[in-house]
């Protein structure tokens, strides 16, 4: 029964959510964006009404949280009442202070994590494609060898030779998800290098840098921009599971994956306290992944 | 037939070139950290006839291709050496650990790859109703969830009604019914988050084909639809199909480590995660070279097959 009224809530919700958006979004673009937004569907609507929100979050957490970050302020595990509004945690931090923050960490470290694994992969697979020959045979080699090897056993691997630190975390995870950006690069590049106005370009006398930044990245951006999208998604869902695992971003700092990980003894005792952290997770992701659809959709340019 | 059974061979042979590039980077991986491992993993306090003893131990004094000569002759012989927490033969630890995780996996499968064929082929044959429209929006929700988020959900639904147990314990005298009683919600978890992407590709490779002339030629002659998708397009789809099921069947070997933990149900994963936290590098060495050898052979087996199952891809000379 509770399963039902909280499934037509959310539905509800949804609709709501998503149809605001879509209003607000048409009236504050400016005129010639606007029928982009008229005809985006609600589940893109409404995944940019989130977005939204959790980066107000994470920039504004100091002014929206009640208290501070790491303190310590009473007992462990109270229930949901004021001034708590969603309890404590096993040490007696305030738990809706935590997800605040969680937005800053979280999904702070899985950006930059994501901009690193981007710039490294996109750059890398782009020069590969220009420059052709023994570059290209032996970077695509490596990175096939590389992705031979499950994402996230060879994370861990790389982990356990590194040590676990957030520096480490984020390195680790950029590089391994750097191996599939570059693949996609690639292969979107070898498409372009081939154009008439490459040709024209390296005979005026340009640079491969120059090649790269005005002639190249511009003519691939609409694929790589879902693929953004897409490996946000990916690095965020496995720092995540990391710090679940307690081997990623560890406390005091406030951590979504590891909230979960540190109350989940709740859970047996039928509190769903714990999943909001969990919850907070897969409500970006979903977010991110219906824009990611939707744009995916407009750029195939598929109209059924 | 004697193409295919080159091309099997050629495909093997590739095989064991790729495992063979693995085990190289498993091995060298720790090649890449600067200075010495041994005083890296005591720390800086560690007296200098415990660095020498663990330095012995792991063969450091060593060159590395001679380190890693000894290191793959013994794997090939099932030795994988000692575990530096436990002292212990990691092939003793990995063994009683493996059939328990392979079972995981064999089970999530046997669930859902029935399940997402169905679904998949069911979203093809009404595309664009509500049920399709329905289940694409769940299965690109469920793709995105954590995998301890739709466990914990299962946990809490399931487990605090006194369904299903939330913990998996495994004993000599576990029994089939039981393990299979037991194991139902990991199993459940692995289903749930495979089986969106799994429903998703059979649904696009089939509706893919639906444009093509033959398909078209099926309808004219008055066939019904669902026998137009099931006898003209399935056989057809095959390929995709069978390619993205030993994709989400790799992943399952890999997406078992956390479910394994949240589920404490003593497989590989844990293992694994126990291994990590002590920094006991021999031990993540196997491990992973087992998930990594079992990726592989998966992706082998799906281009066989689904070189067996179109015959154009068969005929090529």
């Amino acid at each position: 029964m509770t399963v039902l009224v909280s499934l037509i809530v959310g539905l509800g919700l949804f609709f709501i959510i998503g149809l605001a958006a879509r209003v607000a979004l048409q009236a504050a673009a400016p005129a010639r964006h606007r029928p982009m937004f008229r005809d985006m569907p609600l589940t893109a609507a409404f995944g940019l009404a989130v977005i939204l929100v959790y980066v107000v979050v994470a920039i504004l957490a100091p002014v929206i949280a009640p208290f501070g970050e790491g303190e310590v302020l009473g007992d462990q595990y109270l229930p949901w009442a004021a001034p708590h509004y969603l309890g404590t945690d096993k040490l007696g931090r305030d738990m809706l202070t935590r997800l605040i923050y969680g937005a800053r960490n979280t999904v702070g470290i899985a950006f930059a994590t994501t901009a690193l694994a981007f710039v490294a992969g996109s750059v890398l697979g782009i020069w590969a494609a220009l420059a052709g020959g023994w570059l290209d045979q032996g970077l695509s080699r490596l990175v096939d060898a590389l992705m031979a090897i499950p994402a996230l056993v060879f994370s861990l691997l790389l982990l356990t030779i590194f040590g676990t630190s957030v520096l480490t975390l984020i390195l680790v995870i950029a590089a391994v998800d750097a191996t599939r950006v570059y693949r996609l690069a690639r292969s979107v590049a070898q498409g372009i290098v081939v154009m008439d106005y490459i040709e024209a370009a390296r005979l005026r006398g340009e640079g491969n840098w120059h090649l790269i930044r005005r002639e190249i990245l511009p003519n691939a951006m609409a694929p790589l921009v879902a693929e953004f999208g897409l490996r946000f998604c990916f690095v965020f869902l496995s720092i995540s599971a990391l710090s679940f695992l307690g081997l990623g971003i560890k406390p005091p700092t406030a951590d979504w994956g590891s909230m979960v990980r540190e109350n989940a003894t709740l859970i047996t005792f039928g509190d769903i306290t714990p999943l909001l952290p969990a919850g907070a997770i897969a409500l970006l992701t979903v977010a991110v992944n219906f824009v990611v659809d939707w744009q995916l959709h407009r750029a195939s340019g598929l109209r059924d | 037939m004697t193409g295919l059974w080159r091309m099997i061979g050629q495909r093997l042979l590739l095989g064991m070139l790729t495992l063979f590039i693995i085990s190289v980077v498993i091995f060298g991986a720790t090649e890449l950290l600067p200075g010495d491992l041994a005083r890296e993993l005591l720390g800086q306090s560690a007296t200098e006839e415990t660095l020498a003893a663990l330095r012995e131990q792991l063969g450091l004094n060593d060159p590395a291709p001679v380190r890693y000569w000894n290191w793959l002759t013994g794997v090939l012989q099932g030795d994988f050496g000692l575990s530096m927490a436990t002292q212990k033969p990691i092939s003793e630890l990995v063994g009683a650990r493996l059939g328990n995780t392979l079972f995981l996996a064999l089970y999530a499968a046997a669930l859902s790859i029935p399940l997402s064929l169905l679904l998949g082929v069911l979203a093809a044959l009404w595309r664009n109703s509500v049920f399709d429209r329905a289940s694409n929006a769940l299965a690109l929700t469920a793709i995105s969830f954590p995998e301890f988020f739709v466990a914990y959900i299962l946990i809490l639904w399931l487990a605090q009604t006194g369904l299903f147990p939330s913990m998996v314990r495994i004993t000599g005298a576990t029994t089939t019914g039981d393990l299979l009683y037991s194991a139902f919600l990991p199993a459940l978890t692995l289903t749930l988050v495979v089986t969106a992407h799994m429903m998703r590709m059979t649904r696009a490779a089939i509706i893919n084909l639906l444009a093509s002339p033959y398909i078209e030629m099926a309808r004219l002659k008055g066939m019904s639809p669902m026998r137009v998708v099931l006898r003209h397009a399935v056989p057809n789809a095959l390929a995709p199909i069978i390619n993205v099921v030993a994709l989400n069947l790799a992943y399952l070997i890999t997406g078992v480590v956390v479910v394994e933990v949240v589920f404490v149900y003593p497989g590989l994963g844990q293992l694994m995660i126990d291994a990590v936290t002590n920094r006991d590098i021999p031990v993540v060495q196997a491990i992973a070279l087992i998930f990594a050898a079992a990726y592989v052979l998966l992706n082998l087996l799906a281009d066989v097959l689904s070189t067996v199952t179109n015959p154009r891809l068969m005929h090529r000379t």
